[in-house]
């Protein structure tokens, strides 16, 4: 029923577009000049057709429900029900008006179940009436307004104007949303857990606290030495320094030999494919680090006469490092390439070969955006999951020996939230801290980045 | 062949083509430079005197699809010969581009640039004086002796070229080549550099691309004009501008066409 109608208020919003250039062309016709081209008309007619209509179907959405409840719940007011006795017997109407309620069925719920039909068929009835006659009032009196040639392109650049703030309005207060929700979820946590045995704790054992049952009262002490997150953040940073260990090096000098050394046809060739690698769900590295990588290095350590986990920090971050050579080779390519020309002229006019040219000119010029590149790079390192998840171990072992598994915090979120979450629950909480903690670093390094980005651009421009 | 038979030959260049992949943009240059004059190549846009001054010090190299065909002789060597050591051959022709491009470095590092990659300056004392003398001989060091150490790119854009004149000029060039200097300055700044073109003379062999006929009657003393690959005329410039034996030159001199 509802989309019916919503067809047919689309449909009429077109026709609205139509008869409201048709009128201009008549206006037109008459040797008037008029005050906007024709298509403005045809807007102007469209949005007066959409706004009441939206208007009318988002208070209908948010207001029906509440409206019918109360009236068929008014008939048990003054029988002494609690309030959720009265929810339970609306949730009942609504399963026996679906067809759905299994339970036994008392006269009272079939009579509300019936009353419930018919406020519901009332309800979408006068939707419709209200809605057309909305609709056909505005044009209409959009309709009257274009014809005494009044303007329109304003309101319809007005209009355009408060959809797109409206857009983005929608992106920031989600953004600001799930910030708060940290911020809260966090707050709570370290109410139970103390912020210094969080920060400083050596110990990270979350499983301990699955075993409490929820009907038990909250004891704090019984979390001590649980929560302590300094083995995760240094398995995270050390995971991640492995990564940047090849990512760096492999991406900077393929992208320095794509930007300045490539022929024109194999750079058409190897840039795509380089690309490709940054297309490649992290999934498929994860078990390729998982399945491939890390046996091999087992294998390959044993027959050194070293002991190797099969799930080790070097395994999982050396596939991180590839999976983040494409981000950084493409943009230092990038930022290479858009060092100018007449530089590097000046630099070969002086005598300069290749790679002194690169070294002391083109390097330094395009450093703040290679630096920038880079600490993307890193940003993408520590929040990478799947990889760590698959080939890094999920037991935090505080260790640097990149032979051994480690795990990392977006491991350990994902260890706490799978299966079944109570809300409210430090384990639960706990998700929320890291993930604070995660968000918090990669804010920094965003920072620093552009602190150092706009400091060289000061001294370079 | 000239009127001043005792001017010594620097440049000679004969029956060079260039090819910009299979398009051909210069037909059969010879052309003779002479020592410590400036030499002016004129002509309209898109003639080939850029062309032919980057085939001075091989910047064509630079560029892909170019191919240099025909003998350059510079000091009776042939550059285009396969024995030739391209960064020797920057090192004694230097070059001055169309759009002022300091390194995004400080002034002292713009001027030491050269020196330093040709490893002439054998102590810091040495270095600063090269980057003083050659600041000097740019006509600079007075603005810019207290700010050194600061970005070349925060100067204006007369002092800009001027810099990199004298970053040109820092490993003792025997040519320099300059590529329409001044034409993205004003008059004032343009005056300065004309200025400091017939200065320079007295040490180096000058050949400036222009496409202002007021600057080449001023600073030049031979003129050659290009036009679609050509070169059609060359002498002294007196000649050029007050007598061309060929029509051509006379209607772009006087302004018929371009």
């Amino acid at each position: 029923m509802n989309l019916i109608l919503f067809t047919f208020i689309v449909l009429l919003g077109f026709t609205s577009y139509y008869f409201g250039r048709k009128k201009a062309y008549t206006i037109q016709s008459t040797k008037k000049r008029l005050t906007a081209l024709p298509q403005f008309y045809g807007y102007y007619l469209a949005i007066w057709c959409a706004i009441p209509a939206f208007i009318i179907f988002s208070l209908w959405a948010i207001f029906e429900p509440t409206i019918v409840k109360l009236l068929v719940l008014s008939d048990y007011s003054n029988q002494g029900y609690l309030d959720d006795e009265l929810n339970l017997i609306y949730e009942k109407t609504k399963a026996l008006s679906r067809g759905q309620f299994t339970g036994e069925i008392t006269p009272f719920i079939e009579a509300s179940a019936e009353k419930y039909l018919s406020l519901r068929s009332i309800a979408q009835s006068s939707k419709v009436v209200i809605v057309l006659s909305a609709i056909i009032a505005s044009v209409a009196y959009a309709y009257k307004r274009i014809s005494s040639n009044s303007r329109t392109r304003e309101p319809v650049e007005k209009f355009l104007n408060a959809v797109l703030f409206t857009a983005s309005l929608a992106a920031i207060l989600t953004t600001v949303g799930i910030v708060f929700s940290l911020i809260f979820q966090t707050i709570d946590f370290f109410k139970v857990i103390p912020l210094f045995d969080f920060v400083f704790g050596t110990h990270w054992y979350p499983a301990k606290a699955f075993v409490r049952d929820s009907s038990e009262a909250l004891d704090p002490t019984m979390y001590s030495d649980t929560f302590g997150a300094v083995p995760i953040f240094a398995g995270t940073f050390f995971i991640a320094f492995i990564a940047m260990c090849v990512a760096i090096p492999i991406g900077l000098m393929s992208g320095i030999y794509l930007a300045e050394y490539a022929s024109t046809k194999v750079r058409q060739y190897a840039k795509p494919l380089i690309e490709i690698l940054a297309g490649i769900p992290t999934v498929v590295y994860g078990f390729f680090a998982a399945l491939t990588v890390g046996p091999f290095l087992k294998e390959l350590g044993t027959s050194m006469g070293l002991e190797v986990s099969a799930e080790s920090a070097l395994a999982a971050g050396g596939v991180m490092g590839i999976m983040i050579i494409p981000f950084i080779s493409s943009l230092s390519d990038d930022v290479i390439t858009s060092v100018p020309q007449s530089l590097r002229d000046g630099s070969y006019a002086m005598g300069a070969t290749k790679s002194e040219t690169i070294k002391r000119v083109i390097f330094p010029a395009a450093l703040p955006g290679i630096v920038g590149s880079i600490l993307l790079g890193v940003s993408r390192a520590i929040g990478e999951t799947m990889i760590v998840v698959m080939a890094s171990g999920l037991a935090a072992n505080l260790t640097f020996n990149p032979l051994e598994s480690t795990s990392t915090i977006t491991a350990q979120i994902v260890v706490i939230l799978i299966g079944d979450q109570a809300f409210g629950d430090p384990k639960t909480q706990a998700a929320f801290a890291l993930g604070m903690s995660l968000f918090l670093v990669t804010l920094c390094l965003n920072i620093v980045a552009l602190r150092v980005v706009k400091k060289y651009r000061e001294k370079y421009e | 062949m000239r009127k001043n038979g005792v001017k010594m030959i620097k440049i000679k260049a004969k029956d060079v083509d260039v090819f910009y992949g299979k398009k051909q943009a210069l037909f059969n240059i010879s052309l003779d430079i002479e020592e410590n004059q400036v030499t002016a190549l004129i002509g309209p846009s898109g003639c080939g005197k850029s062309t032919f001054l980057r085939c001075l010090n091989r910047m064509n190299d630079v560029i892909d699809i170019c191919s240099v065909k025909g003998e350059i002789l510079i000091n009776d060597f042939n550059i285009n010969d396969k024995s030739c050591d391209v960064v020797r051959l920057r090192e004694k022709i230097g070059m001055v581009f169309q759009k002022p491009n300091p390194f995004p470095k400080t002034l002292y590092e713009n001027v030491s640039y050269g020196p330093t990659i040709h490893g002439i300056a054998q102590s810091k004392q040495e270095m600063d004086e090269i980057v003083e003398t050659s600041l000097k001989k740019a006509a600079l060091w007075e603005e810019v002796k207290d700010r050194l150490h600061e970005p070349g790119t925060g100067l204006s854009g007369g002092q800009q070229q001027r810099l990199c004149i004298a970053r040109a000029i820092s490993v003792r060039p025997e040519v320099i080549l300059m590529d329409e200097p001044c034409s993205a300055l004003d008059p004032i700044a343009t005056a300065q550099i004309e200025e400091l073109i017939d200065e320079l003379k007295k040490e180096h062999t000058i050949i400036i691309v222009t496409h202002s006929m007021a600057q080449a009657a001023r600073v030049s003393q031979n003129t050659g004009f290009f036009h679609l690959g050509q070169l059609i005329e060359h002498g002294s410039t007196d000649k050029i501008f007050k007598n061309p034996d060929n029509k051509k030159t006379q209607d772009y001199i006087t302004g018929r066409f371009g």
